[in-house]
């Protein structure tokens, strides 16, 4: 696999110069692989949303740089080229607020029109971006805002899918969604991914939610990585986890109190199947009774 | 970026200027501007810089922070002095067609450009130092004789809390928006007038969306909380003179005394 974002001693540094000044990250040293799902944890305020930002080029950095493709996203004249918008999309928060036009076709298209494509190419990469979400074609021309909270999220994540970026990246997808709105995004990411072969960046300060669906996971914690790793290595660090104030899936808390209860048992587990795996796997020791 | 802007913004602190009773900063404030128009001479301007000055180091407001705060409002500073400049009727020093500069418009220009400066400084220095809930407060209390002719004084107060309350919300919120719609590759910052105008709409229409929703939450919150207005309605925080409120009274009516008396004398 080769490397498609990097960042390379990151920092920065909000409200330099005034009483309010803080920084947000801090040397911030990183290596995303094409084509995997990256999930990223961190407690509100551990700099997830500014790291995030700083891949397509809406913040700067005050110090380190951040690399596409081997490349530095910022020129020598401090610029940022648009272009770098478009490779690496990215879904806001709360995405339904930024919806605008008349239409739902219309506003999807909002973001392939500044790319300057061809009408037809648009009208195209809007059915397709529909259907990737779960939005029926004859919606097209319905205000966005007669929808319901979870399908105006569709629509917004469908704005953004509709540039086909190389890297796209969804900042807490789930957030105020029901449990069924919540699974049915995180459905929707996993099947895109499978489809289109996008590499992926989900944050969420669940792990319950991303555990199953990333690869590998980027833990941060005020202002800097406490982990980035499998899954499987992240939860072995259990106890460092909860101490960064995050919480770990249930079945690895499960797996944990079986341990203290003098059961040897692989408490690495997130998922309900690994859990059966690693208990079978411990009776077949005969350690568990 | 729309977070630089400092005027209106409110810096919490524990000096003797912020614990000063809103009423009496907002009444000295004033007192102070038509202060500004009175003085004539360099003798007074220095004077009243440097009481500025102590107000500033006593308020521990960065310096620095003060003079940022001026930035918004240099265009007008400079406009304003380059129209007294060539416009101001007097002893020609310098003429060229319709334009011409006097003696009295250069020292006009002058004490104009240290009037506006002072003069935002010394109203940022009453929203630097004051919070939003007090300083609506003190002006309700300072209007309220005005409730007798059935002015709606605490309606008005209260907008104005709500209003000041909703500015730096509302600035996080556009800045939001700004770059959702950035990351879907809008461009703010090329094109003509017209194009320019047009790509407002997208930070436009959300914005307005969300002010009017903020807008119905809110009032639900309120009335939830069985908010009638002003009949009946008593304060947490009472407002009370104290003894350093007396002080910055007499402080100031010294400074008055002294500025007038140079007047006199054309100093």
């Amino acid at each position: 696999m080769s490397t498609i974002l990097e960042t390379r001693g990151l920092t920065h540094i909000y409200g330099a110069g005034t009483p309010f000044e803080r920084k947000a990250l801090d040397h911030v040293d990183l290596k995303i692989e094409k084509g995997e799902i990256l999930g990223v944890i961190g407690h509100t305020g551990s700099g997830k949303s500014t790291l995030i930002q700083h891949f397509n080029g809406l913040l700067k950095p005050d110090e380190g740089e951040v690399l596409l493709d081997g490349q530095s996203i910022w020129n020598e004249k401090g610029k940022c080229a648009r272009e770098t918008r478009f490779r690496v999309g990215l879904v806001f928060q709360y995405p339904e607020y930024q919806l605008f036009e008349e239409t739902i076709a219309k506003d999807i298209a909002f973001g392939p029109t500044n790319m300057g494509l061809p009408q037809d190419e648009i009208n195209e990469r809007v059915l397709e971006s529909m259907r990737a979400v779960g939005l029926d074609e004859n919606m097209a021309n319905q205000s966005p805002f007669a929808l319901s909270g979870g399908q105006k999220r569709r629509v917004a994540i469908a704005g953004i899918l509709a540039m086909r970026p190389e890297v796209l990246v969804l900042d807490e997808p789930t957030a105020g969604l029901d449990p069924q709105g919540r699974d049915e995004i995180l459905g929707l990411v996993r099947d895109y991914h499978k489809q289109s072969g996008a590499t992926i960046l989900i944050v969420s300060h669940s792990m319950e939610d991303i555990a199953g669906l990333a690869d590998r996971l980027l833990v941060m914690d005020h202002t800097k990585v406490l982990f980035c790793d499998t899954p499987r290595a992240v939860f072995s660090h259990a106890n460092e986890i909860i101490a960064a104030g995050l919480d770990i899936p249930m079945i690895t808390k499960v797996m944990l109190e079986l341990k203290k209860r003098g059961h040897d048992v692989d408490t690495s587990v997130y998922t309900v199947q690994q859990a059966l795996d690693a208990l079978r796997a411990c009776k077949a020791k005969g350690g568990a009774r | 970026m729309l977070k630089d802007i400092t005027i209106g913004q409110f810096f919490p602190g524990d000096s003797a200027v912020h614990r000063l009773d809103p009423r009496v900063k907002i009444v000295l404030t004033v007192a102070f501007i038509v202060l500004l128009f009175l003085a004539e001479g360099p003798i007074s301007y220095a004077l009243i810089v440097a009481f500025l000055a102590v107000i500033i180091g006593i308020s521990r407001i960065s310096p620095g922070l003060v003079v940022r705060g001026l930035k918004p409002i240099l265009f007008i500073v400079v406009f304003t002095a380059v129209l007294n400049l060539f416009y101001t009727p007097g002893e020609y020093l310098w003429q060229w067609g319709f334009l011409h500069i006097s003696r009295e418009g250069i020292r006009l220009a002058i004490f104009m450009v240290i009037r506006l400066m002072l003069l935002i400084i010394a109203t940022s220095m009453l929203t630097y130092t004051t919070s939003p809930i007090q300083l609506t407060d003190g002006l309700e209390r300072l209007l309220s004789p005005l409730k007798k002719l059935h002015a709606p004084v605490h309606e008005l107060s209260m907008m104005m809390s709500i209003a000041l309350r909703f500015i730096p919300t509302l600035i996080e919120e556009t800045e939001k928006i700004i770059s959702a719609q950035k990351a879907r590759g809008a461009d703010f910052e090329s094109g003509s007038l017209v194009q320019r105008a047009r790509a407002m709409i997208p930070i436009l229409v959300p914005l307005f969306i969300s002010a009017f929703r903020r807008a119905d939450e809110l009032a639900t919150a309120m009335e939830c909380r069985l908010y009638r207005g002003d009949i009946g309605r008593t304060r947490m925080k009472q407002l009370k003179i104290a003894r350093v409120d007396i002080c910055a009274m007499v402080i100031c009516a010294a400074l008055f005394t002294a500025v007038l008396l140079l007047r006199r004398y054309g100093l």
